[in-house]
């Protein structure tokens, strides 16, 4: 299940918009202008079922987004989706690991207080036996020249 | 038939004895003639698992894929509590504070750990640092790496964790860190292959009592190890599937 954003949650002034997600699915999301720095170091995973439906997060995840573990499992990846990211993003993503390919990208997040977190993602299939059971997603810290680069090109792919 | 075990080789070098008791005590406690192969470098070690040499490899999390989805291994156990992880670390002198601020070309002393290196390098990347612009100082030892950093040889060294910290605090001193790893999924495992994947599940027993016996503790004690916790099936693909996603 996928909740809309409420306010309480918020930290800061933040806007309000409708996101289509797939499936026809749609969500109020609340976002504000506030960055939370990648942590050195670390790398942010988590793993889905074939529907993208979230199945495990590691302690960095939890941290980043903010939200509980129990609130992020079995919830659909898309609780992250932020506004500022393109549609054709996540096409590409969903293309090519459904190709049994990796994919790898930069993602604006967005974390349940409303701010956000840039990555580096590499989305890789999970074959055991021969057959794709999930996803897995590891993010890395991103450098800021390729962060720099998205916030000017992704506004274009709307 | 006698079986033949090897070791990652960027174990750590004090530890080296305590690998041979750890194979004497092995073959008893499991009836096999087992030999231990030392391997001069990864290289080496790695001709002799494509040429089935091998029937026991305590692996750099970096070989795992190869062993596993190439060449029949399993996966047994991993020494509790330990995980690979990566400092880099500069000239205490270095005015640069943050990975970010670093630049290309600058030289990096890595040592021959492929793990390492690759967690290493993922942490340059923030500053667009890559193996194609920055030039590598290959180093046989992470004390090596250290005195390259002391004498300006290098600007970056890449060290397993636990490597460092075990260096002397005189030369901790002239060093500063810049990133330590928290990766914590990424580890050493004993590994069993195909002829002797009958006994994995006694071996397996064998090596998760160790530390309930007097012996036993004593041998783990001369690897630096507490106690081996098993390793299942899932626990390593999901380990291969990780470092899959840092090698691109
Ligand atoms: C393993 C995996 C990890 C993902 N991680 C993210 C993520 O961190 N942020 C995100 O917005 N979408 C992520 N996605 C993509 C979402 O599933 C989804 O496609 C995206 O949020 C856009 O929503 P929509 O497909 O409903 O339009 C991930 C997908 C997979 C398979």
């Amino acid at each position: 299940m996928l909740h809309d954003m409420k306010a309480e949650d918020i930290v800061g002034d933040f806007t309000e918009v409708t996101l289509k997600l797939y499936g026809g699915l749609s969500r109020e999301v609340l976002f504000t202008e506030i960055e939370t720095p990648y942590p050195d170091g670390k790398l942010i995973v988590s793993t889905t079922d074939t529907k993208g439906i979230i199945t495990h997060v590691n302690r960095s995840f939890v941290e980043m987004a903010g939200y509980e573990e129990s609130e992020l499992i079995g919830a659909p990846h898309s609780i992250l989706r932020h506004p500022d990211m393109p549609p054709a993003a996540f096409k590409d993503l969903w293309d090519t690991v459904s190709k049994g390919l990796k994919w790898q990208g930069f993602v604006k997040n967005l974390r349940k207080d409303g701010g956000y977190y840039w990555v580096k993602a590499t989305v890789i299939p999970n074959v055991r036996n021969g057959e794709v059971m999930g996803y897995t997603s590891v993010r890395r810290k991103p450098s800021r020249t390729k962060v720099e680069e998205c916030i000017k090109l992704y506004p274009t792919l709307f | 038939m006698s079986y033949q075990f090897t070791v990652s080789p960027d174990f750590t070098p004090d530890h080296l004895s305590g690998w041979y008791i750890f194979n004497t005590w092995l073959q008893h406690q499991t009836d096999n003639a087992i030999h231990l192969e030392m391997y001069n470098d990864f290289h080496d070690q790695r001709v002799a698992i494509q040429k089935n040499n091998v029937d026991l490899i305590y692996a750099n999390p970096f070989d795992a894929a190869m062993l596993v989805r190439e060449k029949g291994f399993k996966p047994l156990v991993k020494s509790l509590g330990i995980s690979d992880e990566a400092i880099v670390a500069v000239n205490a002198d270095n005015h640069v504070e943050d990975v970010a601020h670093l630049k290309p070309g600058i030289k990096v002393a890595v040592t021959e750990a492929p793990d390492v290196h690759m967690m290493g390098m993922i942490m340059l990347e923030p500053a667009d640092l890559d193996a194609s612009n920055v030039e590598m100082v290959a180093s046989d030892t992470y004390v090596l790496v250290a005195k390259h950093l002391l004498k300006n040889e290098a600007d970056v060294g890449i060290f397993l964790a636990e490597a460092y910290d075990d260096l002397s605090n005189m030369i901790k001193k002239q060093l500063r860190i810049l990133v330590r790893s928290q990766i914590s999924v990424i580890h050493h495992s004993l590994m069993i292959g195909p002829r002797l994947l009958d006994q994995r599940e006694k071996i397996q027993n064998i090596l998760v009592q160790m530390a309930n016996d007097e012996k036993g503790k004593g041998v783990l004690d001369s690897l630096g190890f507490t106690e081996w916790q098993v390793v299942n099936d899932e626990e390593m693909e999901f380990m291969i599937d990780l470092m899959d996603t840092l090698t691109m």
